[in-house]
């Protein structure tokens, strides 16, 4: 398994995150919804958006470490699909990949649009960054970084279609 | 003889840091700490010899070949997905490494402009939606606080204007359906880029639903006045009007699109009916027929 989810699961507010079956896992904390929309959150969608975010970590991670841009097609699509299989052409041509461990999560939903049709969240998240150049592991960082997620509804899921690091 | 011995293991010290420095065993980089997206940028290394740079992160992978000692240039145009990277200089075994982030650039070049619904009736209140996102040039979210205004106008001229300030690259309000049936424009603004979607109006509920009843021969001629919702828009033909005679404990129903404006039937006439018409869940007048 790739990328971790949620061991340490600590909630703050009433959203659950299902985890079982994640080998490694990362802690997952959920702050309650500060919402700057008009349209109600309810508390499956909120569930449901948590949980799909938390698994495109997943495909992430499995993708960027194998450089296969298709396992991104069940969580990703437009702009952060399409940059993240960039990243992965760039990574083959040079005859690198990376390993992305996410560690810890802070998540808040901060917007839900209007029309339903997408929504924000911020993640305050620690992970680990490991390159290799062929087989030969270049450096690992830990890195603390805030990153701005928009989802949105497709046929049987939330995916990620804007996936941006921030500075702290 | 011991003089002779300690040059020697100095020359093997010697030789050995010269080895390792032409591997890049000294060697270090300087990136700048941010790195506004497509800007151009340079790295300045220090030690001597080849190595590779590369740049990675989540949004780009760059490599370059680089003489160590020298500064490195990227040309505007070559790094600009904002994110978290990480510059690593390989020299052999020798790596070293340094963060640095890429920020969206200021200038907005783009907005991802949702407008809901795009039909509705006229004189609903906060009954249009506007979600604008906005992106600069590379498609980067723009995140930091940016005025958008949003403006909804019909053809009239006559306009309901908001302004918001987006947060975390999005800002969005919401405005009523004006009064007059038509076609209006929508349109999110920031700075010199905007976005326009098209709302079309279309007249509401028929308001004051009103009747008359004039005998024909064994029958009441009954014939709506022009239908026309609160604000006056004429209420489209092909609405259904629906009479209603109650006499006897029996009651007959008729529905009737609307031609021309009005609706019209004729019923059976008898003493003591009750007539009643209605448009949907709008009720009109009643008539009871002597």
């Amino acid at each position: 398994m790739m990328t971790s989810i949620g061991s340490m699961l600590v909630i703050f507010s009433v959203l659950v995150v299902p985890v079982a079956g994640w080998a490694e896992q990362a802690a997952v904390r959920v702050e309650p919804s500060n919402l700057h929309g008009p349209r109600t959150l309810q508390q499956e969608t909120a569930t449901a958006v948590i949980r799909d975010y938390l698994q495109s970590w997943q495909s992430l991670s499995s993708a960027l470490e194998q450089n296969r841009a298709e396992l991104l097609d069940q969580d990703f699509v437009g702009t952060a699909k399409d940059k993240l299989t960039g990243t992965m052409h760039e990574q083959a041509a040079l005859g690198i990949h990376t390993r992305y461990r996410d560690r810890a999560h802070d998540l808040q939903i901060v917007f839900y649009s209007p029309d339903g049709l997408s929504i924000q969240l911020i993640d305050n998240v620690e992970y680990d960054e490991q390159i290799f150049e062929h087989d030969k592991a270049l450096t690992m960082q830990r890195v603390h970084a805030r990153y701005v997620v928009v989802l949105t509804p497709t046929e049987t899921r939330w995916r990620v279609r804007i996936f941006q690091a921030e500075i702290e | 003889m011991r003089r002779r011995f300690a040059f020697l293991i100095f020359c093997i010290a010697f030789a050995t840091m010269q080895r390792a420095r032409a591997e890049g065993g000294s060697m270090s980089l300087s990136p700048p700490g941010t790195v506004k997206a497509g800007n151009a940028f340079a790295i300045q290394t220090t030690g001597s010899g080849q190595a590779v740079l590369y740049i990675v992160g989540l949004g780009q992978v760059i490599g370059r070949d680089v003489q160590l000692g020298e500064t490195t240039f990227f040309p505007a145009g070559v790094l600009y997905n904002a994110g978290h990277y990480v510059a690593i200089l390989v020299a052999g075994s020798n790596t070293d490494n340094t963060a640095f982030d890429v920020v969206p650039a200021s200038r907005p070049a783009s907005l991802s402009f949702l407008a809901r619904p795009s039909r509705l009736s006229v004189g609903l209140h906060d009954g249009i939606s506007g979600c604008v996102y906005i992106f600069d040039a590379y498609h980067n979210l723009i995140t930091a606080p940016t005025s958008v205004s949003f403006k909804l106008s019909n053809p009239s001229g006559a306009a309901q204007e908001r302004a918001v300030v987006a947060h975390d690259g999005v800002a969005w309000t919401e405005v009523d359906s004006t009064a007059k049936e038509g076609i209006d424009k929508f349109k999110a603004q920031v700075d010199e880029v905007s976005s326009t979607r098209v709302v079309e109006q279309v007249p509401g509920d028929p308001c004051g639903l009103k009747m008359s009843a004039t005998q024909s021969g064994k029958d009441i001629e009954l014939a709506t006045t022009p239908v026309r919702d609160c604000s006056g828009n004429a209420v489209p033909d092909g609405t259904i009007v629906t009479f209603t005679e109650t006499y006897g404990g029996d009651q007959s129903t008729v529905d009737v699109p609307l031609k021309r404006g009005i609706a019209q039937v004729e019923m059976p006439a008898h003493d003591g009916a009750t007539i009643s018409v209605a448009s949907g869940v709008v009720m009109g007048n009643e008539i009871h027929w002597r």
